[in-house]
């Protein structure tokens, strides 16, 4: 079934067409990448998709419901979670409160609520913890649950942020280049996580530049260029492409 | 209420317009130079007038004009590289601080210094009571001094930016810090010289108006504000837009006397600041990237 | 928790240890000064949770603090002898309307206090409510601007209104009868009464704002102020929950207006002026912006001082100069948790590792 669908999603910014009537499926229990050479409209394709831009032009129906015109949360709160290109974890917050927040949404104390220390709040603050430290297990980041989250390593701080998304226990998980700055042992244990990860149930749609790890884990992939879809097949196909080929490599002699 | 009164209204208005306008110019070249927004700016202009008034005591008035910008110069020059050269990537809050904190020590020492008398300049030609008539409107030849040297530091800031050496670098260090960095020139210089000229221009405003509206210790807050508002209305860093908005607040300000009660007169400026931030940020005449801020450092 | 409660009531002790030592040694008096503290406490700390922990700058806080006291003031202060009518009659059958006897021996029919106080407070809330959407959707300097801008349009309509008394404020402003045999009032023989109702609504108001900062809500507020974009990713309304610690904000200083217009029988335009309103932002700076313990006890401190007059003629500059000195070397102010974790490691460091 069809988790995500994006039917001719239109976005400029003055003359230049950021997101140029692209349309595309994203199968639940997948992991779909979204490929294509710097400016070509991915980190825009993903704010479009998650709320953060409206788009011009186009539909997104998440699993079943069209969420165009949302506001970001309540995109998130339908079970869209999302990490960002660059890191934005909660600075002056620990490794275990970043991830806290992400049970944001499976809580509900209000403000009311959290002044008076009602007893509910108390039991959600306990189940909520419990949750966050599951998630640091998983990710094998228990022991740096209390350190603050901006000082740990590159590499670590985007588990955190993957870890936040987690938490959210999201349907879908969009990853924006989840593997940025990583060596190269990282990026294979990022794809090992993310393999991990649609495993427990989750669909994965991420942007990516290194091309090992998306070959290595996708089941499809999408290839973008100033905007446009140009390709949408599996890795091996996509591989063999001649369109791809050329963006990337530019044309041969002729 | 007919002509007469309408043109003194609009004359009024004009005049204040055209101080505001000047802050409004002031904040400007300090917000393209750095993005920051000086609260402090009012304060230069309040100083000016001051300084040019005590000075004027045993100056011919052009000299304690000129010293007194002058002075005020040097001081712009000081506040940055005391408060602000060395900060390293300071945050929004941090400078919204830093200057709403430099306003009040200046504040507080033209208390001190001054005390709470209200002070003004002798009028450049005539007195209070002369007069001349234009048209069946009767305006104080300090009018036309204000308005006059006003359009001329425009202009001559204009061809300043324009045509010389400094203010072309001084663009090219608003427009593009780093790249202007790598051409050789010192960023940093720039933005002490951008305060400089903001002080001096505040500081002639604040000389050539306050014959007719005096000058006092605490005259920069309101000053400030309305600045503010002009410069947002015209689009920041926008300055040519500022002059024409400050002749729109100056207008609508007196014009508004005639339908509320005075004591009010403040609340419009700072009512129609409001309107503007929550309806259009950008300003009459600016364009949405305008209203997303500058960084600094 | 349990460490909450023992800062509270260790803080409770202090109170009650100040009140003992000024009474014991003859110097009531030095209660009045706490006990206006303790009001303009209540205003620093709803800014603490605005500005420091949710990172919204507000300069115009004081006039919060103005409408709830001006309009408790002149409810309780405006004669409604003269308005006849089934209204004012059906008001005053109610118990909403008083009789008391004014200072030349006439009697005046005013509002009881607590009802002004109720519709003093929920105007602030709804002026809040009001404003506060635009205005936080604004970010950096527009958000400090337009704050300013509202502090200056409530300051310039108390200033120039002659139904709140223009320059010179309202006075003869009634005692407030909380409950029976507790009154906010400044008569002498209810020094030490009135003092221990102020630090009690403090330790109330601070028993809130520490529930809601270590909870659910305080860690979606702090994200907030962290990273906007991404606390919005993970479904926290942000604007919403902007505009309601706002206005959460927003009714504490209204309460503080209340109680302290009460409190000194009167309230003058110079409550709703800028420089409160930097006085406010200044001690949240040097508490450490996000930390209420820190603000509290700072603004204890440098509100007694002010008000008993140490910093004379340069009140305002000491303000002002702190915040300069604060963002220029501190900016995460004086008193940050970071320089507590700091100084707990370098005296008792972490003990030895556990046995896996």
């Amino acid at each position: 079934m069809k988790l995500l669908s994006v039917r001719g999603l239109s976005k400029r910014f003055g003359g230049i067409h950021a997101v140029d009537d692209v349309s595309f499926d994203v199968p639940q229990g997948a992991i779909m990448a979204l490929i294509g050479p710097n400016g070509a409209g991915k980190t825009t394709l993903f704010h479009l998709v998650s709320g953060f831009l409206p788009p011009d032009r186009g539909s997104v129906v998440f699993d079943g419901s069209d969420v165009l015109g949302l506001m970001p949360h309540q995109i998130a709160a339908r079970g869209m979670a999302r990490t960002f290109q660059q890191i934005r974890l909660f600075p002056k917050m620990s490794v275990l409160e970043n991830i806290l927040v992400g049970r944001h949404l499976h809580s509900r104390g209000g403000f009311l609520a959290c002044m008076l220390h009602l007893p509910f709040t108390r039991r959600e603050e306990r189940g909520v913890r419990e949750a966050g430290r599951e998630i640091l297990t998983f990710l094998g980041l228990s022991t740096q649950a209390d350190a603050e989250a901006v000082r740990l390593s590159y590499g670590q701080q985007r588990m955190v942020e993957l870890g936040r998304a987690l938490a959210c226990e999201p349907k879908i998980l969009l990853l924006d280049e989840p593997a940025a700055g990583l060596n190269i042992r990282e990026t294979a244990e990022m794809g090992k996580l993310i393999s991990r990860i649609r495993d427990r149930g989750v669909t994965v749609f991420l942007v990516e530049h290194d091309m090992s790890l998306v070959m290595d884990i996708s089941d499809e992939i999408i290839v973008l260029c100033y905007g446009q879809k140009i390709a949408e097949n599996i890795p091996s196909a996509i591989q063999q492409d001649p369109d791809v080929i050329r963006i990337y490599l530019g044309e041969g002699d002729a | 209420m007919n002509l007469d009164l309408f043109l003194q209204y609009m004359v009024a208005g004009v005049t204040y317009g055209t101080i505001y306008g000047i802050v409004a110019v002031g904040f400007n070249i300090i917000y393209n130079a750095t993005g920051i927004i000086n609260f402090a700016q009012g304060e230069f202009v309040m100083l000016g007038g001051m300084t040019a008034v005590t000075l004027g005591r045993f100056l011919p008035l052009p000299a304690a004009i000129l010293v007194a910008v002058l002075i005020t110069m040097i001081l712009g020059a000081l506040l940055e590289i005391l408060f602000i050269r060395w900060l390293h990537r300071p945050s929004v809050l941090r400078m919204i601080v830093i200057t709403i904190g430099l306003s009040i020590l200046i504040r507080e020492a033209a208390l001190h210094i001054w005390g709470e008398s209200v002070r003004a300049l002798p009028y450049f030609t005539g007195n209070s009571v002369t007069s001349i008539q234009l048209g069946g409107v009767y305006i104080s030849p300090q009018v036309l001094w204000v308005v006059g040297i006003s359009a001329v530091v425009v202009l001559i800031l204009g061809g300043f930016f324009r045509y010389t050496l400094l203010g072309m670098q001084m663009r090219a260090c608003a427009a593009n810090r780093d790249a202007a960095r790598l051409c050789g020139i010192s960023a940093k210089n720039m933005v002490t010289f951008s305060f400089m000229l903001s002080a001096g221009i505040g500081a002639l405003g604040g000389c050539i108006v306050s014959p007719i509206t005096y000058v006092q210790y605490d005259s920069g807050v309101p000053l400030a504000i309305k600045g503010f508002t002009v410069a947002i209305l015209g689009g920041l860093g926008n300055s040519l837009a500022s002059v024409g908005a400050g002749m729109l607040l100056g207008i609508l300000e007196s014009l508004s006397i005639s339908v509320l009660p005075a004591a009010y007169k403040d609340v419009i400026s700072v009512a129609i600041l409001l309107v503007i931030l929550f309806v259009r940020p950008s300003g009459l005449f600016g364009s949405s990237e305008v209203s997303r801020l500058k960084e600094f450092g | 928790m349990r460490k909450q409660a023992l800062q509270i009531a260790g803080f409770a002790a202090v109170v009650a240890a100040i009140q003992l030592v000024a009474s014991l040694t003859g110097n009531v008096y030095h209660l009045t000064q706490m006990t206006m503290s303790a009001y303009y406490s209540l205003v620093v700390l709803g800014l603490c949770i605005l500005t420091g922990y949710a990172g919204q700058i507000s300069i115009g806080h004081a006039g919060f603090f103005a409408i709830g006291g001006y309009l408790s003031a002149l409810l309780t202060t405006h004669d409604l002898s003269a308005h006849g009518g089934p209204i004012v009659s059906g008001l005053a059958a109610m118990g909403i309307l008083t009789r008391r006897p004014d200072l030349y021996g006439g009697e005046l029919l005013t509002v009881h206090p607590w009802p002004a106080c109720i519709f003093a407070v929920l105007t602030a809330v709804a002026v809040a409510y009001a404003i506060g959407g635009p205005v936080l959707k604004l970010k950096g300097h527009y958000l400090a601007m337009a704050t300013l801008g509202f502090g200056i349009i409530v300051y310039r309509i108390v200033l120039g209104t002659e139904l709140v008394g223009a320059a010179d404020g309202i006075y003869d402003v009634p005692a407030f009868p909380l409950l029976p045999g507790i009154a906010v009032s400044g008569k002498s023989s209810l020094r030490v009464m009135n003092y221990y109702v102020a630090w009690g609504f403090v330790i109330l108001g601070m028993v809130f704002l520490l529930n809601l900062v270590r909870s659910r809500v305080g860690r979606a507020l702090a994200s907030i102020h962290g990273a906007e974009d991404a606390a919005e990713a993970m479904g926290i309304p942000t604007a919403r929950y902007k505009l309601k610690i706002f206005v959460v904000s927003a009714a504490f200083a209204a309460v503080a207006g209340v109680l302290l217009t009460h409190y000194n029988g009167g309230i003058g335009p110079s409550e709703s002026s800028v420089m409160k309103s930097v006085r406010y932002l200044a001690i949240v700076a040097i508490g450490g912006m996000a930390n209420l313990w820190g603000t509290l006890l700072m603004s204890l401190l440098l509100n007694y001082l002010s008000l008993r007059g140490y910093f004379g003629t340069y009140d305002d500059a000491v303000f002002g100069g702190i915040l300069i000195l604060i963002m220029l070397f501190a900016p995460d102010g004086l008193l940050r948790r970071q320089l507590f974790e700091e100084l707990k490691e370098a005296v008792f460091p972490a003990g030895g590792e556990k046995e896996t």
